[in-house]
């Protein structure tokens, strides 16, 4: 009978949309990495999630960690898989081979992980297995040929009971595992790395090989913080989103002006753009004032002032944000872009994010995370930014450094709704400012070059006199 | 039993070998490492040996206890250290130095493994 293949969903956020709907049911898929990659962690979400989300109950088999060093591991994922033993929804088995003190003579087979996987399996009715790792067989069973010929019979006899499952291995330098598992786990090989590049260490996770599926192939961002395992797929960006008609004021009535006298629309993105000293930061300021003072909740990220001083220094150009930050209204994150590497950066600002659902977020500016790692690096990462930011339904503002050329380091300029350039403009006079909407989408936004100038009252913008 | 103070220099006349030997089912390979372990034992440890059969398919839940994944697995419990041979145990030798049982054909050993004989209860199968 001709089967669909079906899919199991891991539980990680990401991962189903890069394997459009998650693992093969009733297959073996590989999930192979070196040392600390993430391996353990994402074979034990995808056992949780499964227990928890799909009432699919599963079994964890260690040959390598004790059960109780991976339920303290788990416990930083926020998992308690003891309560889940307790609950019937898992079953966990380590098995412990030492070959110090094993010796072969005769025939043999591995029997007795059939007859321990089996009885785990039948204790808990699961669904799901995880055998973490392979490669701790190969250090204890003396004999490969026999080894491989029963690898062979665990995979055929994981699918005759409709199990789906993760085996974990090892990366090899010559193949994808060292022992070339790849041959016998080969419906779906799910391939680990942590990097480290400039002393920052990133995960990242692609899918190699997926028989019978589409899949997303490119190398994804692998992140490990606190509320679990994610990988947000950057081509999921932007599509389904809520599209708002509401607009929001800029906080600068005459900018409001050039964007139809209405200023941005809800929950858009917009890039302020310019070289350094064009007055960026006080465009970020003046729409955060305004924002709190309409009673939203805005979070302000800021990587090249402390919260101090960026506050002195508004109110130097009278926007003052003491009020709204003592309300709580006006949270300013301040941070070095050198203080975390890049995947710690980007899991910080999600979780901020999250925690406090901001109607109104300023990132000040975008460009300083770039030096928080390489150019791709750093450019994935802050689409990833984006695209959270956006799905949150936050409004958020973008400032970002940039030269007198309208293209952004980043190429992030075709996911911004709107976006506003600042230039230094050398006059006989002296140094003028001058600003500029490069694009806002769904408005009839003025084309004007306009003068722009920073007071004691803020933020003015002019209509450049002729002869100026 | 013993009257001299050079215990470590041989083994202990009353030192006795504790046996496991897991199995699953009756399978060929199970019968045939039951024969030929019965078959060492009595021909090396005469008198100082206990054997206990585990068929784990009825048992899956003493496969723990041993971290036993292969099958035949025979541990030897006793003496210390824990040791486990894996297979059928057809190759004779392999088995007489991996449960490390010296030859007790010697004239000074024979008699001591006669003198533990009545001590040793028959070896059990479970199956």
């Amino acid at each position: 009978m001709q089967r669909q293949l079906n899919k199991v969903s891991t539980g990680i956020k990401g991962l189903d949309e890069v394997t459009a709907g998650g693992l093969p049911r009733g297959r073996g898929t590989l999930v192979c990495g070196g040392p600390g990659s993430g391996k353990t962690l994402l074979a034990v979400t995808f056992l949780v999630k499964g227990a928890l989300n799909n009432a699919e109950p599963g079994v964890l088999l260690s040959f390598e960690e004790r059960i109780s060093e991976i339920e303290l591991n788990s416990a930083s994922l926020g998992f308690d898989l003891e309560d889940l033993q307790k609950r019937q929804l898992l079953a966990t088995d380590y098995l412990h081979i030492d070959r110090q003190e094993i010796r072969e003579t005769g025939e043999y087979d591995l029997e007795g992980l059939f007859i321990r996987l089996a009885h785990a399996v039948e204790t808990v009715g699961a669904k799901r297995v995880v055998l973490d790792s392979i490669d701790t067989l190969f250090a204890g069973i003396p004999n490969h040929a026999i080894l491989r010929a029963e690898l062979r019979r665990l995979l055929h006899w994981l699918k005759e009971r409709d199990l789906t499952a993760i085996i974990t291995a090892e990366r090899g330098d010559g193949g994808l595992t060292r022992h070339g598992i790849e041959e016998y786990v080969s419906d779906c090989v799910i391939l680990l790395e942590q990097r480290v590049q400039e002393e920052l260490a990133t995960r990242r996770l692609r899918v190699v090989k997926y028989r019978g599926s589409a899949h997303g192939t490119n190398e994804y961002p692998f992140l490990i913080e606190e509320s679990g395992l994610s990988l947000i797929p950057v081509t999921s960006l932007g599509l389904s989103h809520a599209v708002s008609d509401e607009r929001i004021p800029t906080g600068i009535a005459t900018l409001d002006a050039m964007l139809e006298g209405k200023g941005y629309y809800q929950g858009s993105s917009i890039l302020i753009s310019g070289g350094p000293g064009t007055g960026k930061t006080s465009i970020g300021a003046h729409f955060a004032h305004a924002a709190t003072s309409r009673g939203a909740r805005c979070l302000y990220l800021a990587f090249e002032e402390s919260e101090s001083q960026f506050v002195r220094n508004m109110a130097t150009i009278g926007i003052d944000l003491r009020p709204a930050i003592e309300q709580r209204r006006l949270i300013v994150n301040a941070v070095r872009p050198t203080a975390y590497g890049l995947e710690m950066h980007l899991a910080r600002m999600l979780h901020v994010v999250q925690e406090l659902r901001p109607d109104v977020v300023v990132v000040d500016p975008l460009s300083a995370l770039q030096a928080s790692g390489s150019a791709g690096q750093s450019g994935i990462m802050v689409l990833r930014l984006i695209d959270h930011v956006k799905s949150a339904g936050a409004t958020a503002l973008y400032l970002t450094v940039q030269g007198d050329v309208d293209k952004t380091d980043l190429n992030i300029s075709s996911l911004m709704d709107t976006w506003i350039t600042l230039r230094n403009h050398r006059e006989a006079s002296g140094l003028e400012r001058r600003l500029y909407v490069v694009k806002s989408r769904g408005m009839a936004h003025s084309s004007d070059v306009r003068s722009f100038s920073i007071g004691s009252e803020g933020v003015r913008i002019d209509e450049i006199k002729e002869g100026s | 039993m013993r009257d001299t103070p050079q215990a470590d220099a041989e083994p202990a006349k009353d030192e006795r070998w504790d046996l496991r030997l897991y199995v699953a089912g009756q399978t060929e390979k199970s019968v045939r490492a039951i024969n030929n372990l019965n078959r060492i034992c009595k021909e090396h440890l005469e008198g100082r040996y206990s054997i206990e059969v585990i068929d784990l398919v009825r048992h899956p839940k003493l496969a723990a206890d041993d971290h036993i994944l292969a099958l035949p697995t025979l541990v030897r419990r006793l003496p210390e250290p824990i040791r486990k041979i894996i297979g059928d145990l057809s190759n004779e030798e392999r088995v007489i130095i991996g449960l490390d049982v010296r030859k007790h054909g010697s004239a000074e050993g024979g008699e001591k493994s006669c003198q533990a004989k009545a001590q040793v209860p028959p070896p059990r199968a479970t199956q």
